[in-house]
């Protein structure tokens, strides 16, 4: 992968002069190379990883992953009624998977009761959908690769050889 | 006095009080220090609990885990087609610090000279005395802080039994390519003095393949290769480090070894094997960082004015502060007083480095961000640099 979009994913607010000054890279040359990878769809967006737990508003909301059983259709096999699922906002992620079901959805809601009527009222009674099954999520430990805790205080010593 | 006459005529530590100082302030971002921020690696902190769990908790072999030694000797192998017997020519020591001071111990009658290239790592002058040795300090600055082989046959003395060398060289980062190296050998190789090299830094080498100074051409029955797995897998806190050598030094050293240390931590060897054996990807990553923020520190000293070699290696830089008019202490007690900004005076290093100070980019990125606009502001009020 590129250095720039390596350094890009592990903080996407650094300066293109910073991003520059690592790479030995004019920095006209880095905002080009962006550019060119925004209108790609290499980068899609520029997100902020925010620990929720942490915040204490009436915005509280529940995860929940979702397992689909499907009945694949006749040439579009799942992506048809994949397309049909993922489009509720409520669907955070949707992945077709291997094994005992077909997909694999993060659905979020506001609270317990929201998401619980999203399954009833909407997915389950899809033509397609022959099953679901839900599980709530209680607590986030590690989430794209972060570790969802406090720093830590540095532990080296502040000075030495 | 109780004690020692030796110890009493070793030169006490004149920074021990600034060291003092950074520690005692809170909220300074330090690049003063010698060891990565990174934490090590979880594969590796997961064997060592594992080897804990197992119930390895017993001495191992004088010479250290067999199966370490194998691992090491097979990488040597894979990485620079070394061979290296791992019954009689490797021994697992404490850090690359036990390493050197067993090679001096063991190689060294009273008096023997050795040659210290300077400036250089805080402990090979003292050590060297205490092994009845005299150091020999070559000064590097006129030549880019590099060893040329000039200088060395210059100071090439009789009585001269060994030279410590350093590369990538800590404070100053420098490093040699494999055909400098091969000019300095041919140095080392007509005197027959022995090179103990000390290359812990080796896997931070950024503008060539780092080459290891037993791999030239006969070099081998002349040199002990010390090394260890603190920096490249930011392993500092587990003391170890191997050595290797002509069979009938890496002996001597054991028997030192065998009385004085009895065998390195055992959970530590564990963890070393795994480290050989599943952290390649890891050390790749924090050496892609290293890289990056050494072109970030570079541009920026350049920047604000400041004038140093630029390093290959290791994660130093070694600035002159020669424009500012501030002695070294002077520089970093202010910096540390009015920027909350530690770095390494360069006196440390040697009385002839008052001009300099070592600065460690193994901080991460943000930090170093901070640190250099403090320094700028820094220097632009307390002193003008010219270009």
């Amino acid at each position: 992968m590129d250095e720039i979009l390596e350094i890009l994913e592990e903080n996407a607010r650094i300066s293109v002069e910073d991003i520059g000054r690592m790479l030995k890279r004019k920095p006209q040359e880095i905002e080009k190379k962006i550019k060119h990878y925004e209108k790609t769809g290499v980068i899609l967006k520029y997100k902020t990883l925010i620990n929720k737990e942490l915040i204490k508003d009436d915005n509280f909301s529940v995860k929940a992953l979702i397992e689909v059983n499907i009945t694949p259709q006749k040439d579009v096999g799942f992506d048809k009624i994949a397309e049909r699922i993922y489009s509720f906002p409520e669907v955070v992620s949707c992945y077709l998977v291997s094994g005992t079901y077909d997909l694999l959805l993060i659905v979020e809601g506001k609270d317990l009761h929201q998401v619980a009527n999203f399954v009833a009222e909407k997915l389950a009674p899809l033509d397609k959908v022959k099953g679901t099954a839900t599980h709530f999520l209680l607590k986030k430990y590690k989430e794209d690769g972060v570790i969802l805790k406090h720093k830590e205080d540095n532990k080296r010593v502040a000075i030495s050889y | 006095m109780v004690i020692s006459k030796k110890v009493q005529d070793m030169q006490p530590s004149g920074i021990r009080m600034f060291f003092d100082m950074v520690l005692g302030m809170r909220e300074v971002i330090s690049l003063g220090v010698g060891e990565p921020d990174f934490v090590t690696p979880w594969v590796i902190r997961e064997a060592g609990i594992y080897a804990l769990e197992e119930g390895f908790t017993s001495y191992t072999s004088n010479k250290g885990l067999y199966k370490l030694r194998l691992s090491i000797s097979r990488y040597l192998k894979n990485r620079f087609s070394l061979d290296y017997d791992p019954d009689e020519e490797i021994l697992i020591t404490v850090g690359v610090s036990e390493g050197l001071d067993l090679a001096l111990r063991a190689l060294l009658n009273p008096n023997d000279k050795v040659i210290i290239p300077s400036p250089s790592y805080v402990s090979y002058g003292p050590l060297t005395e205490l092994a009845g040795g005299v150091p020999i300090y070559i000064d590097t600055r006129k030549t880019n802080f590099k060893l040329t082989p000039e200088i060395l046959e210059k100071n090439i003395l009789k009585g001269t039994k060994a030279i410590i060398f350093n590369y990538p060289n800590n404070p100053t980062g420098v490093s040699y390519q494999k055909q400098e190296l091969g000019e300095l050998k041919k140095v080392i190789l007509k005197h027959k003095i022995i090179c103990i090299s000390d290359e812990i830094y080796g896997d931070l080498t950024y503008d060539f393949e780092h080459t290891p100074f037993c791999v030239l051409p006969q070099a081998k029955p002349y040199t002990i290769y010390l090394n260890g797995f603190s920096k490249a897998y930011a392993m500092t806190g587990w003391r170890i480090g191997f050595a290797c050598g002509p069979k009938e030094i890496i002996s001597a050293m054991t028997k030192i070894h065998q009385y004085t240390i009895m065998c390195v931590s055992t959970s530590s060897q564990f963890a070393a094997c795994e480290a050989l054996f599943s952290a390649k990807k890891n050390v790749e990553n924090m050496f892609k960082e290293y890289k990056r923020r050494r072109e970030f520190l570079t541009r920026r000293l350049k920047e604000i004015g400041f004038d140093f070699v630029k390093p290959q290696g290791a994660f130093y830089i070694f600035a002159s502060i020669k424009n500012t008019g501030f002695y070294s202490l002077d520089f970093a007690k202010r910096l540390l007083e009015e920027k909350k900004v530690a770095v390494v005076p360069g006196v440390a290093f040697g009385k002839n480095y008052d001009d300099y100070v070592r600065i460690s980019y193994a901080t991460n990125f943000e930090n170093l961000k901070v640190a250099l606009e403090r320094m700028e502001e820094f220097v632009k009020r307390r002193c003008c640099l010219k270009m």
